[in-house]
């Protein structure tokens, strides 16, 4: 295996030095809770749906843009998903057409944004109101039930727990994860992503096609934003037509605590896979600690802003 | 190239203009800021189509010329920002957009490395441990950044690499280097087009020189046939008159030895 770049290389060592501080308080805080198995299970079964949609975001950031509507089009998903479901009685299905539906989805944000040369950041935040307007619309404010789901195998393989405990979708988002990576560190298509947000201009003359990679990163976290939205609903067994809010700024700040910054051309897999386990127990490890749940927002807010900095500072020094 | 012409607007960039490069031939090509240099290059690179003209490549006259069409031919750009993705490696740099890929498009990593480290020694005579193929190209000088694009450019078979204003902005000791790396164009059998407006960086190295001024071809020379002050002469009269040869009794070659010295500085950085 080729050596790590050292810049690289450090920033993920110190987002897994924030991960093992932030337990080690939390276990000292309150032992009982984090010495015990019971909470790392919770949290295996909470964590994968924002970690799957980061590790995704994670592409589209180091080639330099924004995506506001994956939360929106997780949602438009999981009431496809569910309607289909319900519809036609078929789990496949259904999954096929809601994993369709979000790569449309993120194809459509791709097109618009290379084809008419919309700024990404502005574009999803229109196209983030849209989809969660349609979902809104077509389900008339109503949930639905999921739990007919259970009598197929699917259901289990996706969020069974294996053993009667191990959640099954912590291994989606591990696979998920070794996917991306492998794509990103070891196939063409990664390093035209990384030479995309570095220096747009000089991938366009060296040959690379920047306005397919744009398009081809938008149409994944499409993909990957229904294939969470599955696994979310699936896990309470309901679909919301709420699904997907509130997973917008934890998943964009479990990619920015990971090391990737905001500007692309850099980033790493393994820091957003870290940075979104730091972001998915904080809430927990401080109400564990006896601390009211007004004190996580200024938490997150803190360990945020530390995070970055620290990042900042060892891009600096290479 | 013959008879290029090409305007913007009501402004006519070239006219006329007739070029060539031969074959493992270095040609510097001078000219002041407006000269229509870039213009001319980047018909060459097809960029941009000519108005009127033709453009031939090996005796072969061009149709439908395009981008992709130059690359093919290997027409290779060392463009003035390089060219080159700054924060990753120099192996990550050198197969940019060309990757060395295995099946299913992945990389193969070892042979990127392998051929990178070959490549630094043949064209870029690298000895130094301070750069390694996993160096981060942001942390290069000027002059070794011009280096990795030529080595690209020279790996990948390029017949003609055109360096558009290699060594401007650049310190002497950079300079240096960029002209070493000119040389090794030669060496390898390769031509190259020097575009620049300082003549003392393109004199050492190229065989001839073409002075372009206001859109048309003022003056060409070979190296062996003109001294580099008679050259700085030269080009210190086209920048006054827009001719190169002095026939006209207004215009006379000036004794202000400080004022002349003042105007060549539009043939310097």
């Amino acid at each position: 295996m080729a050596r790590l770049r050292t810049a690289e290389h450090r920033s993920q060592i110190s987002v897994l030095l924030v991960l093992f501080v932030i337990i080690a308080l939390f276990m000292i805080g309150s032992p009982k809770t984090f010495l015990s198995s019971d909470i790392y299970a919770a949290f295996m079964s909470t964590i994968p749906f924002s970690m799957i949609m980061a590790l995704s975001l994670t592409l589209i950031v180091i080639s330099g843009e924004m995506d506001l509507s994956f939360p929106s089009i997780m949602g438009f998903c999981g009431y496809v998903f569910t309607h289909v479901f319900h519809a036609t009685g078929s789990f496949p299905l259904a999954l096929l057409s809601c994993i369709l539906v979000g790569l449309g989805a993120g194809f459509l944000n791709g097109l618009l944004i290379v084809k008419l040369r919309l700024p990404s950041l502005v574009l999803t935040i229109g196209t983030q109101f849209f989809w969660y307007g349609v979902t809104q619309v077509l389900s008339g404010g109503l949930g639905k039930t999921l739990v007919p789901t259970k009598a197929s195998t699917l259901y289990y393989l996706f969020v069974g727990r294996i053993g009667g405990r191990f959640p099954a979708q912590i291994l989606w988002a591990i696979l998920i994860g070794f996917i991306i990576w492998l794509v990103l560190n070891r196939h063409r298509f990664g390093a035209h992503i990384y030479f995309t947000g570095d220096n747009p201009a000089s991938a366009r003359v060296m040959g690379v096609n920047v306005d397919r990679v744009k398009m081809i990163v938008f149409t994944q976290m499409g993909g990957f934003a229904a294939f969470a939205g599955v696994l979310a609903s699936l896990e309470v067994l309901y679909f919301w037509p709420t699904l997907g809010q509130g997973y917008l700024l934890k998943t964009i700040a479990a990619v920015f605590l990971g090391g990737t910054p905001v500007e692309g051309g850099v980033g790493t897999v393994f820091g957003t896979f870290i940075g979104a386990i730091i972001i998915g127990i904080l809430e927990a490890g401080i109400i564990a600690m006896g601390m009211t749940g007004f004190w996580t927002q200024l938490v997150y807010g803190l360990i945020i802003v530390v995070s970055i900095a620290i990042h900042s500072a060892l891009r600096r020094r290479t | 190239m013959v008879n290029i012409w090409k305007s913007f607007g009501h402004v006519e960039v070239l006219r006329g203009v007739n070029f060539h490069v031969g074959y493992n031939e270095i040609v510097g090509l001078l000219g002041d800021n407006g000269a229509g240099k870039s213009t001319l290059i980047k018909i060459l690179t097809g960029v941009h189509h000519p108005d009127r003209g033709e453009i031939y490549w090996k005796g072969e006259k061009l149709i439908g010329y395009s981008v992709a069409r130059a690359r093919d031919l290997g027409i290779e750009t060392v463009f003035q920002e390089r060219a080159l993705s700054e924060q990753h490696t120099i192996w990550r740099n050198i197969f940019m957009g060309r990757e060395i890929t295995t099946s299913w498009g992945f990389i193969d990593v070892k042979k990127e490395r392998e051929e990178t480290e070959r490549i630094m020694r043949q064209y870029m005579g690298f000895t130094s441990a301070a750069l390694s193929v996993d160096s981060m190209v942001g942390t290069m000088s000027g002059g070794e950044k011009q280096g990795v694009a030529i080595a690209r450019a020279l790996h990948f078979q390029a017949d003609l690499i055109i360096l558009d204003e290699p060594t401007t902005g650049l310190s002497l000791s950079e300079t240096q280097k960029v002209l070493g790396f000119v040389e090794e164009i030669k060496k390898n059998g390769k031509s190259a087009i020097f575009i620049t407006h300082n003549i003392y960086h393109v004199y050492p190295v190229a065989d001839r020189i073409v002075i372009l001024d206001r859109g048309s071809i003022v003056g060409e020379f070979e190296k062996t046939a003109i001294s580099l002050e008679k050259l700085v002469e030269k080009l210190y009269l086209v920048a006054r008159t827009g001719r190169l040869e002095n026939n006209s009794q207004e215009v006379s070659v000036p004794k202000d030895q400080e004022k002349s010295e003042r105007d060549l500085q539009s043939f310097m950085p």
